[in-house]
């Protein structure tokens, strides 16, 4: 699926206005957050320690209340419409990749059998469909990594929130997952927002960037990567990747109140 | 691989891997022909030492005694293991019971565990050897009294580590039963009560032995008063009578229901946990 569309055309899936976050004993988390998320989006928030991005993805996914302002959801929200993969794996070591892939169908009180090509699907999106009766264990980190993304999309909710999900892998292998993911978005249309410290994973990810600040954490730029989908490895050593990964790392330094 | 000398057709295994292999078999033998030589060796030098040094055997008996009180002794001894096998099998089906009942309890509510827990503490370090007798003045039955004793001290270690075990769920899967509407009994179901289950095993085996350890000492207790309750009641009136032989057969069948006790709740463990928790994993 390749963008022709611009990013103000789509529609529109999620507003937050004014989102604050404080916690006991006065430290602002996040002050006055304003960001309008559209269908079809691949959006980093990008930002040092410190600087809101996790809280601003613990509130979308309902996981906290707003100080103040508010997070509406075109249409309402309902508990399919939120997939979720954190910076670990997250899965449940007791159950086999199939069975934890099936976790949001099994809560809902979906059986096993009505959704078995759900799942299957899902592993195979991910490249694991050989992998459905393994236990975690047996899997390398970012095949985990993998199974936890399958189990986000199985449901295939509106919106996927991921934090950080490649942090903890050797580059080799986020490089290749930073790929597959773009792949995976362009044939199943997810709309995504990404929690990162990587200039690097923001620039190729995304075609939008939020640039946040510390101390209290906010939003100070927003940053649009122009360049189509779908983005394969040329585009990493290309002259515009170059550019784009200029301008972040720019934004990314007033955010840290250093000379850029 | 080169292209020069294959090699003729054995396989491939240098000499590192072929002695790591080689070890790995002789441990294997080791493991069960050790222990038993042991034994053997232990058992040689007890006969060896009573008949050459002509104890007697109201001091200490020789393993031949001993064998042929059991044997004797087996219409007296066998009702008397069942006794305190069923005691103790009592005592832990009450323990697990009542642990992981309240180790729930504790873990839904933050009030009850407040209230609580503070007197299971003090329940399970008061020394149940005090307790005993009282148990007895109160409970007319002796084997409840006996069973009492017994719950008491096999049942903390299974409230204790379920607790913590169904407080050690992975927060963000915690986070993920949240987003995904969870309700409270799924959460205990399929996170917390998977979770615990590794802390549950670990206070079965725990309590299991105390269990044993509990039935003895209420034995000891109540038992005393011509009840004539199980093992630990024969074993104290065998020595009353200075009936060494059958006190050391007694022992013996007590000490072998310790050490089956402590296979089964292994072997359960082992079964429930070997597909995925690190405990009963092989390493490569």
């Amino acid at each position: 699926m390749t963008d022709t569309t611009s990013i103000e055309a789509r529609p529109t899936l999620l507003t937050m206005r004014h989102v604050e976050k404080t916690f006991a004993g006065n430290v602002t988390a996040l002050k006055d957050m304003n960001l309008t998320v559209r269908e079809g989006d691949f959006i980093s928030l990008l930002g040092p320690s410190g600087c809101g991005k996790s809280t601003a993805l613990r509130l979308i996914a309902g996981l906290m209340e707003t100080t103040r302002g508010k997070i509406e959801w075109e249409g309402g929200r309902s508990r399919d419409d939120l997939g979720v993969v954190f910076q670990e794996p997250t899965l449940m070591p007791w159950a086999t990749v199939a069975q934890n892939v099936w976790l949001p169908f099994r809560l809902r009180g979906v059986a096993f059998a009505e959704v078995e090509a759900d799942i299957m699907e899902a592993l195979t999106l991910v490249g694991l469909e050989n992998f459905a009766g393994s236990y975690p264990r047996e899997l390398s980190g970012g095949m985990k990594m993998r199974v936890s993304i399958a189990r986000a999309l199985v449901t295939r909710p509106r919106l996927i929130l991921m934090d950080e999900p490649f942090a903890a892998l050797d580059e080799i292998t986020r490089f290749k997952l930073n790929n597959d993911l773009l792949e995976l978005k362009a044939r199943i249309g997810c709309t995504v927002i990404f929690v990162t410290h990587s200039v690097f994973e923001s620039v190729f990810l995304s075609d939008r960037i939020i640039v946040m600040a510390a101390r209290p954490g906010r939003v100070i730029e927003e940053l649009h990567v122009t360049e189509p989908y779908p983005r394969g490895e040329p585009f990493r050593t290309s002259a515009d990747y170059a550019a784009h990964t200029r301008a972040a790392s720019d934004a990314l330094h007033i955010a840290m109140g250093e000379p850029a | 691989m080169s292209l020069t000398e294959t090699g003729p057709a054995v396989a491939i295994v240098d000499a590192e891997e072929a002695a790591r292999a080689r070890k790995t078999k002789i441990e294997k033998i080791a493991r069960w022909t050790l222990p038993s030589l042991v034994m053997i060796l232990s058992i040689l030098a007890w006969h060896f030492y009573v008949t050459l040094n002509e104890i007697p055997h109201y001091v200490l008996p020789g393993p031949l005694l001993v064998a042929n009180s059991i044997f004797e002794d087996w219409s007296l001894l066998w009702p008397a293991l069942l006794i305190t096998g069923r005691l103790t099998l009592l005592a832990l089906f009450f323990a697990i019971l009542g642990g992981v009942l309240l180790a729930v309890a504790f873990t839904q509510s933050r009030w009850a565990e407040m209230s609580f827990f503070p007197y299971a503490v003090i329940l399970q370090v008061t020394p149940v050897i005090a307790i005993a007798p009282l148990l007895q003045i109160y409970v007319e039955s002796a084997f409840v009294a006996a069973l009492l004793c017994a719950w008491i001290v096999a049942f903390f270690p299974i409230l204790s580590n379920t607790t913590i075990g169904l407080k050690s769920a992975d927060h963000n899967l915690e986070d993920l039963f949240t987003i995904y509407g969870a309700t409270r009994w799924q959460r205990l179901r399929y996170l917390a009560a998977p979770s615990a289950l590794p802390f549950f095993l670990g206070g079965l085996k725990i309590a299991g032995g105390l269990a044993l350890i509990g039935a003895v000492v209420a034995e000891f207790v109540i038992g005393r008063s011509g009840t004539g309750l199980g093992l630990a009641s024969t074993l104290l009136e065998a020595s009353y009578r200075f009936n060494f032989g059958r006190l050391y057969g007694a022992l013996i069948l007590i000490s072998i229901m310790g050490v089956v006790i402590f296979a089964v709740t292994s072997t359960i463990s082992f079964l429930l946990l070997r597909k995925w928790h690190e405990s009963a994993l092989k390493r490569e």
